[in-house]
C-alpha cells in the first residue's frame, strides 16, 4: 500500500476536509505542517501552480485543490462511500459542494471587512445559507443523509470556523432563528466524532482569526 | 439508451453550454437544443435551475443537472459505454479535475476582465491571461490532447474558449497565438474534431455579441 502524505496548515478548514475524508476512510497518512509564511521547497515543488495547502501525496504523486482531493479520496478507497452511486444523485451532490464555490466569495469579505461591508457581506451570507438550507439540505439531518458525506464534509467550516469568525467580527450569521436547519446540522455534524476529533481547539481558532483579521484589514485596498 | 429525453437549455454564445453541446456529441446522444434569451428569462428555466437562473441546464427524462462541468461528468456516467471523457485512473482523474478547476478559476474571469476593462486594468488582464494559456501550454506538452490520445474533460473545458479568442485578441489588441502558438495549433486540430466544429461558434459572431455587450455596459 502505498504511502499517503498531507501537507497541510492547522487552522485551514481546507485541510481538515481532507484529514475528515481520510479518517473516515480508515486511510493511514503521514501530516506535514506547513508555515506558509515559509513555504518548503516540497510544497513549491507538488503544487506549482496555486502554491497553496492541502496538497495529498500519494506514492510519491501529488494532488492539490482540496475538493479534487476529496474526489480522488472517494475513488481510491470505495468502502464508506462518501457520495451516491445513482450518477443523478451524485450530480446534485456535486451541484451543492459547488454552491458553496461559486457562492462564497461574501465570506472572504466577512473575513476581513466591518461596518457597512462587513453587513452588506453579513446579508449575502444569510441569502446564500437560506438557500442552501432550504433546497439543499432540505429536513435531512445531513446532505448526506442519516451520515455524512462529500457535500457535509465541504461545508464543514461552517459548522465550527465560521462560529470564531463571527465572535471576532461581532456579527452573527448562521442563527437558530433565521437559519434553524442548518444551525441544527451544524451541531449535528461537530458532534461526529471524526470533526469533533479532528478541528482545532476553539480559543485557538478565535485568536488565529482575530489575528488574521486584524492583517487582511490593514492590507486591504478595495 | 431508447426512450431517453435530453434536452439542452442553452445560449449560442456560451462557451459553458459549447462544453455540454462537445460531450453530448462524443457521446451521440440525440437531444433538443433549447436557445434561451437570457435577458428575459423562460419559465422552463427560472423552473431547471432556480438556484443560479443560468445556462447550460441539462434536463435528462425531466430531471435537471447544472453547471457544466457537473453536466459533463453527468454525460460521462450516464452514456459510460462510448468515448469515455474522464481517465479511468483516480490519479489521471485528479490531474483532469485539477486542470479543468484551473480553467474553471481563471479563464473566463480573466477573459471577461480583458473585454470589461481598459488600460492599466486590461493590460494586467491580459498578462495573467497569457501566463494561464501559458501554464495550460505546458501541461499539454506534446499530446494530442490535454487527455492523451483521445479528446477529455479537460480538453471539452477549455477548447470553447477558443471561440471567443478572437474578440479577446482584438477588444484587448494582442495576439494570442504569438505568444502561445502550440495551444492555438492545439485549438485548431480539435475543430478538425465534428463534435467540437460543430459545438463552437464563428469567433467574428462572438467578436459582434462582445462589443454589443460592451456598448450595454458603457465600457468603450
Amino acid at each position: 500500500m502505498a504511502e499517503v502524505k498531507l501537507h497541510g496548515s492547522w487552522p485551514s478548514p481546507f485541510n481538515h476536509r481532507v484529514i475528515w475524508a481520510l479518517k473516515l476512510k480508515g486511510v493511514e497518512y503521514e501530516y506535514i505542517e506547513e508555515d506558509l509564511s515559509n513555504k518548503s521547497e516540497l510544497l513549491l515543488k507538488y503544487n506549482p501552480v496555486f502554491k497553496k495547502i492541502p496538497v495529498l501525496v500519494h506514492g510519491g504523486k501529488p494532488i492539490a485543490e482540496s475538493l479534487v482531493i476529496l474526489e480522488y479520496i472517494e475513488e481510491t478507497w470505495p468502502e464508506n462511500p462518501l457520495l451516491p452511486k445513482d450518477p443523478y444523485e451524485r450530480a446534485m451532490a456535486r451541484f451543492w459542494i459547488q454552491y458553496g464555490v461559486t457562492k462564497g466569495a461574501p465570506i472572504g469579505v466577512f473575513y476581513r471587512a466591518s461596518g457597512e461591508e462587513l453587513e452588506k457581506a453579513a446579508k449575502e451570507l444569510r441569502e446564500m445559507l437560506k438557500i442552501l438550507e432550504e433546497q439543499g439540505l432540505g429536513d435531512k439531518k445531513f446532505f448526506g443523509g442519516d451520515s455524512i458525506n462529500l457535500v457535509d464534509i465541504s461545508y464543514g467550516a461552517l459548522a465550527y470556523w465560521f462560529a470564531a469568525m463571527e465572535e471576532a467580527s461581532g456579527v452573527k450569521v448562521l442563527e437558530p432563528s433565521t437559519l434553524p436547519r442548518l444551525y441544527s446540522w451544524a451541531k449535528n455534524f461537530i458532534e461526529v466524532p471524526v470533526v469533533k476529533e479532528n478541528i482545532p481547539d476553539y480559543d485557538k481558532m478565535l485568536a488565529y482569526v482575530s489575528a488574521t483579521r486584524k492583517k487582511l484589514a490593514k492590507n486591504y485596498r478595495p | 439508451m431508447a426512450g431517453d429525453q435530453v434536452t439542452l437549455l442553452d445560449f449560442w454564445a456560451s462557451p459553458f453550454g459549447m462544453r455540454v453541446r462537445i460531450a453530448l456529441a462524443e457521446k451521440g446522444v440525440k437531444y433538443e437544443y433549447s436557445e434561451q434569451d437570457l435577458r428575459n428569462k423562460s419559465a422552463l428555466l427560472l423552473q431547471m435551475n432556480p438556484v443560479h437562473k443560468k445556462i447550460p441546464v441539462l434536463v435528462h427524462n425531466g430531471k435537471p443537472v447544472c453547471e457544466s462541468l457537473i453536466i459533463v461528468q453527468y454525460i460521462d456516467e450516464v452514456w459510460k459505454d462510448k468515448a469515455p471523457l474522464l481517465p479511468s485512473d483516480p490519479y489521471q482523474r485528479a490531474q483532469s479535475r485539477f486542470w479543468a478547476d484551473f480553467v474553471d478559476k481563471k479563464i473566463y474571469d480573466i477573459g471577461r476582465k480583458i473585454w470589461t476593462t481598459k488600460g492599466d486594468d486590461q493590460e494586467a488582464a491580459k498578462k495573467d491571461f497569457i501566463d494561464c494559456l501559458k501554464l495550460l501550454e505546458g501541461e499539454l506538452g506534446d499530446k494530442p490532447y490535454f487527455g492523451g490520445e483521445t479528446i477529455g474533460y479537460v480538453d471539452i473545458a477549455f477548447v470553447p474558449f477558443y471561440s471567443w479568442f478572437h474578440a479577446y485578441e482584438t477588444v484587448g489588441n494582442f495576439n494570442i497565438e504569438a505568444e502561445c502558438p502550440k495551444l492555438i495549433a492545439y485549438c485548431k486540430s480539435c475543430l478538425q474534431k465534428e463534435s467540437v466544429s460543430k459545438s463552437l461558434q464563428d469567433p467574428q459572431k462572438v467578436y459582434d455579441f462582445i462589443v454589443m455587450l460592451r456598448k450595454n455596459l458603457g465600457v468603450e
